[in-house]
């Protein structure tokens, strides 16, 4: 069961592949949960990355039912959910955090049962759900730098729009800013950066990933465009110094990451204290 | 109703949401340098209709002809999250599709009283500030409407006659059309042109002097606010000085002694 956590790695000089291959990996993820972690703090949707992680899994036994890579039944569900969301979210009187807690544990409940019928496939439960960085192949790293160039791309030439949505969408459609379809475009880079995020961190600690980071950046900015930079730059340290860690002290490696991103928050609030 | 300087026509508007009947059969039409003040109770549907005007909300039934170019507008509030960096120079400049010219930029906000907050967090200010910025946002984007839903909420007393100046300026000088919420019907009377009553329908519109009157205005804000108004309209015959000093108003005419003629809603119930 505990296998891909890093425990049972055994050392040798293959160890340095897996390291440089677990930090390329945690790089790409860095430097997208970074900025999309600040959308979703700003526009406070952290139940929305939580949900889309949660029934992640199910897409993972879907990827698994129809002979396809989990990673691609975990994109295709996300992108699903985002869109079911999106439009959850514009019709507000449907109440949408309550059908977000629905989407997720309900979708993560019937993940896990169909996986425990599913007898003759052997899945590694606690690396979806903790994160098997170190399992990373080659072929990953192209996938994850691949989406995380398309996903600062994207974001890039959406920014002005996704900014003033961000700050008031009403203020935004009055501006002439494409506000339903920034929302939408938003919703599926989360879900991509879930679906990456999920590979690093596993299914639990995704939104820690995403809005951790960013947390963490804000004392320290002035503009939207610092705090992202920042956020994306106190991931990619976190992913070093998390994978350091968990290299020396046998520690998992996605909840190591995670802890250094916690204390970075935390210093970053004694530090800025006015 | 609707004439050549139509910036904003509403015709037959009905918004239900969530079964619960919001707007009915509202019409109302602002022309450029025309100020259009809605007045009415909490949940008359004042802010649902600006945003019906502003295409913000769809109407079930009914026309919304917008044929402003450039629109301004100041929503009620702004829930700008804490975790959001952004300077109110940066917020401004978010306004303008090209780059913001730095020195309109600055003399926009002195014009509303908020120089000072240039550098600040737009989190950091207080309600008042925040008002003013926004007036300040919506004046930058040189709009030929103005749609404004309570400008002046949570502003100091002297800084809200000094807002309702600048806003009626924008209309007689300026020429910008001027659709507003406000729930102080008294201090912005004398810069009104055109007063709706709002109670979900339209109960009765027209001349600030004769809504005041209007039975249904009366029933729907009480004797005490209407003596309030008496006593206001007829204390200021007469504007200020900076110094404190007595000046006559300027312009002779002013809009509340011409014309008492009023309209009445279609949901009237006089008797």
């Amino acid at each position: 069961m505990f296998k891909g956590m890093g425990t049972c790695m055994g050392r040798g000089a293959a160890m340095d592949d897996f390291l440089l291959r677990a930090l390329m990996a945690g790089a790409a993820v860095a430097l997208v949960a970074g900025p999309l972690g600040c959308f979703i703090v700003w526009r406070r949707m952290a139940y929305f990355g939580d949900a889309l992680a949660h029934s992640a899994l199910l897409g993972i036994v879907a990827g698994l039912l129809l002979g396809v890579a989990p990673l691609a039944g975990v994109v295709a569900l996300c992108v699903v959910a985002a869109l079911i969301l999106a439009h959850a979210e514009a019709d507000r009187a449907s109440g949408s955090d309550s059908l977000l807690g629905i989407l997720a544990h309900g979708s993560l409940a019937l993940g896990l049962v169909l996986l425990s019928l599913m007898d003759r496939v052997r899945v590694d439960l606690m690396g979806w759900l903790f994160g098997d960085i170190l399992a990373v192949g080659a072929d990953d790293i192209v996938w994850l730098w691949g989406g995380a160039l398309l996903v600062l791309a994207v974001l890039a030439s959406q920014w002005r729009s996704l900014v003033a949505a961000a700050v008031d969408e009403d203020l935004a459609v009055v501006e002439g800013h494409p506000v339903a379809r920034a929302r939408i475009v938003l919703m599926l880079l989360v879900a991509l950066g879930v679906a990456a995020a999920m590979k690093v961190v596993g299914v639990m600690l995704v939104t820690a990933m995403l809005i951790i980071p960013a947390a963490a950046a804000r004392r320290l900015s002035r503009t939207p465009e610092q705090m992202a930079v920042l956020a994306a730059m106190a991931g990619l340290t976190a992913v070093a110094l998390g994978l350091g860690g968990s290299w020396m002290w046998d520690t998992p490696s996605g909840p190591s990451i995670v802890t250094v991103a916690t204390v970075f928050f935390l210093l970053s609030r004694t530090f800025s204290r006015r | 109703m609707s004439g050549g300087g139509s910036l904003l026509a509403l015709s037959g508007v009905r918004l239900s949401h969530g079964g619960h009947l919001v707007l009915d059969r509202v019409d109302l039409t602002v022309q450029a340098g025309r100020i259009i003040t809605v007045v009415g109770p909490n949940g008359a549907g004042k802010s649902s209709l600006l945003k019906v005007a502003l295409g913000l909300l769809r109407p079930d039934a009914g026309t919304v002809e917008r044929s402003a170019s450039v629109i301004g507008y100041v929503p009620q509030r702004l829930d700008i999250g804490r975790l959001l960096p952004l300077s109110v120079r940066r917020f401004l400049a978010m306004a303008v599709p090209d780059r913001a010219d730095s020195r309109r930029l600055e003399d926009t906000l002195d014009t509303v009283g908020a120089g000072h907050v240039l550098n600040r967090q737009v989190a950091d200010l207080s309600g008042g500030e925040l008002q003013r910025v926004l007036l300040a946002r919506a004046l930058l984007r040189r709009p030929d409407l103005l749609v404004l839903d309570e400008p002046v909420g949570g502003v100091d007393v002297a800084g809200q006659a000094e807002l309702y100046d600048l806003i009626t300026r924008q209309a007689r000088d300026g020429g910008v059309g001027v659709l507003m919420v406000s729930h102080d019907l008294h201090v912005v009377m004398a810069a009104t042109d055109h007063v709706v009553c709002l109670n979900r329908h339209v109960c009765c519109a027209g001349h600030p002097e004769a809504v005041s009157r209007h039975p249904e205005y009366l029933a729907l804000f009480g004797p005490r606010v209407a003596a309030s108004l008496a006593i206001y309209t007829h204390a200021h015959d007469h504007g200020h000085g900076a110094d404190g000093s007595v000046l006559p108003l300027e312009g002779g005419g002013e809009p509340h002694v011409q014309g008492h003629g009023h309209v009445h809603g279609p949901g009237c119930r006089h008797g």
